[in-house]
């Protein structure tokens, strides 16, 4: 358990947060720019002190200011990754690679070097200097370093931040290996939900300095601190389940949900492995009676069981879906020619295609 | 043919030129370290004093450095006591008194290249296990390279033309203090020198155009080895 419990005063700045993250695992800080994600990890490493507060890795006390305890950051054996990737212009990849685990031959050595060079696809780069790297190329070298380390948790702040939408590819299947091969806990700094729904198990939100939520991600879905940073259109409830059949072709999986089957868009994730996926309350259609002739694949019987005006002049409808909760937004009008209220049955009906993209495998393939 | 006069100049200046950047080196890092990342009281009259040399009269200069490390001076004197080492008139002497002429320049490209080390790196560096020595010796100094080296070939080549530190404080000995600049006065003072110091004039002129090309292709050499 990562357990975190901060404040750092500044005049034009203060941060508070105190939060206790699962180990093994992946923890996203989550929030708008500027809401305080990489001082929050800085003090976790230690290149930060916090004005009061502690920080605690597993029973090992790294910072507590009543007690005048502030292990350096260099003997924290926590792994860094920043936004802008800080490879040592000076080195090679092979030498920026070397570097940390040169520094780390006391700890026990749990990663190797070949390993690491053919998880994240850095072979042909071992010569290479950073500066004939690409964006995402110098991130999975930051990340090879971090990890050579020996780290006993991996932080990384938005390390797809400053790689173009188009080249993030180049980066996140690489995370998930990691995810999927080592048991490192990671803290994931994102101000992407999809980043966030993809590699995270826990949730910590973060807004003007101020922590507003922590839990699990299907959880935080569900509660308005999080709708509120990232809008409308992407307010949705994150459900987990296991796929039971796979249709190769035409990319599509069925996922066992709570009690129920949902047919979702989503590849490269074979019967057994867990998916996560999240049903966003726009994509959500609500009928009063069973429907015939629609060519959306999932109709579920559901009842309502919350119905509240959102910020955005609409309708948010909480629904229990086999024993899952699912989000909907529906206009005043549709609410009103529905004559819907608590505890009604409706049927929820989800478009397959509508969840590409808001799917991911989150358990190894094999 | 050059005169061994000449030969001898030209020796003792490269001489004095090489021990004084050699002697100043490590001092200049440290002071430059010291303007930069230490915060201290008193920091910008320390910083006044470094760069002195630059605006005082190089007479003066070698008339303090006489005061001081003259045989009977307090730190002359205990050098001579307790190590045997004589600076006054002799080729170290030249070499001391190029250095602390020189010294601002060095402590200058030095410092500009340390301000411009990313700070971000060192960080980097920390996360990844490496104390504060380990940082400095592995990333800081390889990546002020650069400005080091371009600081000394500036400092060796200013040190190749220094005359008033050296000739108030070390004279004007043949072979022993004459480097080029007090070859070349001692040549204009001569009636039948001119020709001498003509040529004497031409080699200052063309050791001082290699010394700044040289400072040049040097650091686009390590920049481009070292990257952006």
């Amino acid at each position: 358990m990562l357990k975190v419990a901060v404040v750092r005063k500044r005049p034009e700045f203060t941060l508070e947060a105190s939060f206790a993250a699962p180990t093994p695992g992946i923890t996203a800080v989550f929030g708008r720019s500027g809401s305080g994600k990489t001082t929050l990890v800085n003090m976790i490493s230690g290149l930060l002190a916090p004005d009061a507060g502690e920080v605690r890795l597993d029973d090992e006390v790294l910072t507590d200011s009543r007690a005048g305890i502030a292990v350096p950051a260099e003997r924290r054996r926590i792994g860094y990754v920043f936004q802008d990737a800080r490879l040592f212009p000076h080195l090679t990849v092979a030498g920026n690679l070397r570097y940390g685990e040169k520094r780390a031959r006391a700890a026990p050595q749990v990663i190797g070097f070949d390993e690491v060079v053919s998880l994240l696809g850095l072979a042909q780069l071992l010569e290479r200097r950073p500066r004939q790297l690409s964006g995402g190329e110098r991130q999975r070298v930051s990340l090879g370093r971090a990890l050579l380390s020996q780290p006993r948790l991996l932080l990384l702040d938005e390390p797809l931040a400053s790689i173009d939408a188009a080249r993030r590819e180049e980066v996140l299947p690489y995370l998930e290996a990691l995810r999927d091969r080592f048991a490192i806990p990671m803290v994931y700094v994102s101000h992407q939900f999809d980043e966030v729904l993809r590699l995270a198990t826990h949730l910590v939100l973060l807004d003007g300095g101020r922590m507003l939520a922590e839990g699990p991600v299907s959880e935080l879905s569900l509660r308005p601190e999080l709708q509120s940073i990232v809008g409308p259109d992407l307010v949705g409830a994150v459900l987990e389940g296991v796929v039971t059949r796979v249709d190769p072709e035409h990319g599509s999986a069925d996922l066992s949900v709570g009690r129920g089957t949902v047919q979702v868009s989503v590849r490269g994730a074979p019967v057994g492995s867990r998916v996560r996926l999240q049903i966003l309350a726009r994509d959500v259609i609500l009928a009063a009676q069973p429907v015939q002739g629609l060519s959306v694949r999932n109709a579920i019987a559901s009842t309502v069981t919350a119905i509240s005006n959102d910020d955005y002049g609409q309708v948010l409808v909480r629904l229990d879906v086999g024993g899952e909760t699912v989000l909907a937004r529906i206009t005043h009008h549709a609410q009103k020619a529905l004559n819907l209220r608590t505890g009604d049955a409706v049927w929820t009906l989800v478009k397959a295609v509508s969840t590409r993209g808001h799917a991911f495998r989150i358990t190894p393939a094999g | 043919m050059p005169s061994s006069a000449e030969l001898d100049a030209l020796r003792l200046s490269l001489e004095v030129a090489l021990r004084s950047v050699a002697f100043s080196l490590p001092f200049a890092v440290l002071i430059a370290w010291l303007l930069t990342r230490a915060r201290f009281p008193g920091r910008m009259l320390f910083d006044a004093f470094v760069h002195l040399p630059l605006v005082l009269p190089p007479v003066a200069v070698g008339y303090v450095l006489l005061i001081l490390f003259g045989v009977r001076g307090p730190i002359g004197g205990w050098l001579r006591a307790h190590f045997g080492i004589e600076l006054a008139f002799t080729t170290a002497g030249a070499a001391l008194a190029t250095a602390v002429m020189t010294f601002p320049l060095l402590v200058r490209a030095i410092r500009l290249s340390l301000e411009n080390v990313d700070r971000g790196l060192e960080e980097a560096a920390r996360t990844l296990g490496a104390s504060a020595l380990d940082r400095f010796v592995s990333i800081t100094l390889p990546l002020m390279l650069p400005g080091i080296l371009a600081g000394a070939v500036t400092a060796f080549s200013a040190g190749l033309g220094e005359f008033g530190a050296v000739i108030t404080f070390a004279s004007n000995v043949p072979g022993v203090t004459r480097t080029l600049p007090l070859a070349l006065y001692t040549a204009m003072q001569s009636p039948t020198g001119d020709a001498l110091a003509l040529r004497l004039a031409l080699l200052s002129f063309a050791l001082g155009l290699a010394g700044l090309l040289a400072a040049e292709l040097l650091v686009r050499r390590v920049r481009r080895l070292l990257g952006p």
